[in-house]
């Protein structure tokens, strides 16, 4: 008998029941909710009289619509300016007391991006099936966990039967070995990965993220590299557990203690892709030839090295492509042929769920230290992906630093990600964004937006326009 | 949920790969805690010239006169044409809500992102894949003659021109039947609530870590 992927064995354990017609019923593990994609889910199961089937499965926090600056954040829900985003937020507060459901509260010290925070506290572990109704849980996927985003009607459908229904996806292995060069992150990696397969490469697929690369990789850099598996095509994104994993897991709120921590580990160390396991699909890309990279158009596939110039639609063959290179350059303002490194940068976000946890903290203070954010930079802002990483950055100066140079240190929340708050771009600018998707209109009307690495963000706010953040 | 059996009506184009969520239905309109009403915020920000607000009334609003679905002839579409990878980032449902709000049935492309793919099945709205020469094929014949209607069946999983020409598509066999009957897939889940406790019990034996962490203080 052939060997099994990762995938193959989380889809194993955890399948309640294959129908003749293909479709399987799913358990699931962990549910993570936020106040964005819930509000109708509550809404049928109060309508269908039901219940949700296991409330310790379920962790709430609000992280689209909270307020970033503390003067906002100061009295909680009520301080909300906006008043749609604070019926929101107030929904959610509602329901998970309705439901008895545990909820890290606006002001919670351990509030915080739902990606962030599921891993953080233990909440999520490896082997488990996570859902939250946003498609960047893939990020849990970094824990040997199948993750994945589901919609609200399928919310509804995990908290009323606690199971999905699923279809089994392909197996995809993304293989990067090699070593990275210097000033080379995750973020480029994954960049460079939706480069070469593109925003469609792993629809239909379960993406294994394997090869030396990830395997010298800390656990948050993986939660990037995974996290951006969406972007790429595919529902969920993971990679094998190792040692790596079970430090990172252990000693964690949420997790196993004594002999329960034993029995885990030894359970987790088996969720590795057999050697003999087949793949559907491999694609090898080599590590060192990686460079920092920067995305100029409005698809997270339009990403080039920072070394290169924005492409040509007249060098396109085919029609559809060629439009969309058109519209993207129109839309960002671009010239064909321009260097990369011409770009000027006139806000700078670095948080979202893929960069806004203590090592991308560190790695933005790092470059910032001891240099000034330019005059050109309207605003340059980081913002911590959960209450955790804000104490943990100040308890290393980190926050002194950033403010020192220039940037302003906010509150936790998904803010510029897709400002749904009032963090936005202003119509027009050009924003380098640490967050996962540089789609039209993204980031506030009108607005920009060039994905990047934290040191490259820092870089580009210290310099006023993209530069590789080596030569800095 | 809503049943989906046949629909015939206007084509309407969105003529370029890699439709977003965020441009299917912008941000501003997530904030909303019911399902109905995203329709005359469909595309907001390709419709529209200024910048849209929730809870606002759109009647006045500057349209982007070159926006095809503010043409008369695509007025009252139920079917929209687009390309590739349609649907694709986020898991918002109200990408499908906002579709369906608008008066779409059916969105025809050559391939659609996952989640959005499986969000629209449950609200009654038929992603239907087609090969990209034939959407092709649609395109043009929807562009040359004002008026271009195509008639889906789900029942004969068949799309027909108005020549008579006709196309098949596949369907998983469960949400066929689901959006069919208009089934309620939690329901049809509850079903099976014995297999689940089983199962249930079975993992809190071997794997007892996974229960009861989470709890109020
Ligand atoms: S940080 Fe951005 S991508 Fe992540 S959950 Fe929040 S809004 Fe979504």
């Amino acid at each position: 008998m052939a060997g099994k992927t990762l995938y193959d064995k989380l889809w194993d354990a955890h399948l309640v029941k294959e129908r003749d017609d293909g479709s399987a019923l799913i358990y699931i593990d962990r549910h993570i909710i936020h106040e964005v994609t819930t509000p109708q889910a509550f809404e049928g199961l109060r309508i269908a009289g039901r219940k949700p089937w296991r409330v310790d499965s379920i962790l709430a926090t609000p992280d689209h619509n909270v307020p970033t600056t503390s003067n906002e954040r100061a009295s909680g829900v009520e301080g909300i300016e906006d008043p749609v985003s604070k019926i929101q937020v107030q929904t959610l507060d509602n329901n998970c007391d309705e439901f008895g459901i545990v909820e890290f509260k606006i002001n919670d010290a351990r509030q915080g991006i739902v990606h962030v925070i599921g891993p953080e506290t233990g909440a999520c572990l490896p082997g488990m099936t996570v859902v939250c109704g946003d498609s960047h849980t893939a990020t849990n996927g970094a824990l040997g966990a199948l993750a994945h985003g589901i919609g609200t009607s399928e919310v509804e459908h995990v908290m009323a039967t606690q199971c999905l229904v699923a279809k089994k996806m392909k197996n995809l292995l993304i293989k990067v070995d090699g070593q990275l060069g210097e000033g080379v992150t995750p973020k480029d990696v994954v960049l460079a990965i939706i480069a070469e397969i593109g925003t469609a490469g792993g629809t239909g697929f379960a993406m294994e993220f394997g090869g030396q690369v990830f395997r010298d990789m800390s656990i948050e850099g993986r939660m990037t590299v995974c996290n951006m598996a969406i972007e790429a095509g595919a529902r969920a994104g993971m990679v094998a557990v190792d040692q790596t994993t079970i430090d990172y897991v252990k000693g964690r709120t949420y997790a196993p203690t004594d002999d329960q921590w034993d029995a885990a580990v030894a359970n987790w160390r088996e969720l590795v892709s057999d050697d003999d396991a087949t793949f559907d699909k491999v694609v090898e890309i080599d590590g060192s030839s990686i460079k920092p990279q920067v995305s100029w158009g409005t698809s997270p596939e339009m990403v080039l090295p920072v070394d290169a110039l924005v492409p040509d639609p007249a060098k396109e063959a085919d029609p559809v492509k060629k439009s969309g290179i058109e519209r993207a350059l129109n839309y960002m303002g671009l010239a064909a042929g321009q260097k990369i490194t011409d770009i000027s940068v006139d806000r700078v976000f670095i948080g979202s769920c893929t960069n806004s946890r203590i090592e991308d903290v560190r790695a933005a203070a790092e470059v910032a230290k001891g240099r000034q954010v330019a005059g050109s930079v309207i605003e340059a802002m980081v913002v911590p992906g959960s209450g955790q990483v804000k104490a943990q950055a100040e308890a290393e100066g980190l926050d002194k630093i950033l403010t020192e140079a220039g940037f302003q240190w906010r509150e936790p929340g998904c803010s510029m990600c897709l400002a749904m708050n009032a963090d936005k771009l202003g119509n027009g600018e050009h924003c380098a964004s640490t967050s996962n998707r540089n789609f039209e209109g993204r980031q506030g009307y009108g607005g920009r937006t060039h994905l990047v690495s934290p040191a490259m963000a820092a870089a580009a706010a210290i310099a006023g326009h993209f530069v590789d953040v080596r030569d800095l | 949920m809503k049943s989906f059996t046949q629909v015939t009506g206007i084509a309407a184009p969105m003529d370029r790969a890699n439709v977003d969520t965020d441009m299917i239905i912008p941000k501003n309109f997530l904030k909303s805690i019911k399902r109905t009403g995203f329709g005359k915020n469909l595309f907001d920000e390709l419709r529209y010239l200024d910048e849209g607000l929730p809870d606002q009334d759109c009647s006045g609003r500057p349209l982007n006169e070159d926006f095809p679905l503010n043409f008369p002839r695509y007025q009252g579409a139920k079917v929209l044409l687009s390309r590739e990878n349609f649907g694709c980032g986020s898991s918002r449902e109200h990408a499908p809500w906002a579709l369906d709000d608008y008066g779409f049935r059916a969105v025809i492309a050559p391939s659609f992102a996952d989640i959005f793919f499986n969000n629209s099945f449950k609200n009654g709205l038929l992603p239907i894949i087609l090969d990209a020469e034939i959407v092709e094929q649609l395109f043009q014949e929807m562009y040359a003659r004002e008026g271009y209607e195509l008639s889906i069946d789900l029942a004969t999983q068949s799309v027909s021109t108005p020549s008579g020409e006709s196309f098949s598509f596949e369907v998983d066999e469960f949400r066929k039947h689901c959006l069919l009957n208009g089934l309620d897939d939690i329901g049809l889940t509850l079903q099976e609530a014995d297999a689940i406790r089983s199962y249930e019990a079975q993992r809190k034996q071997q794997a007892p870590w996974l229960f009861g962490a989470i709890q109020p203080e």
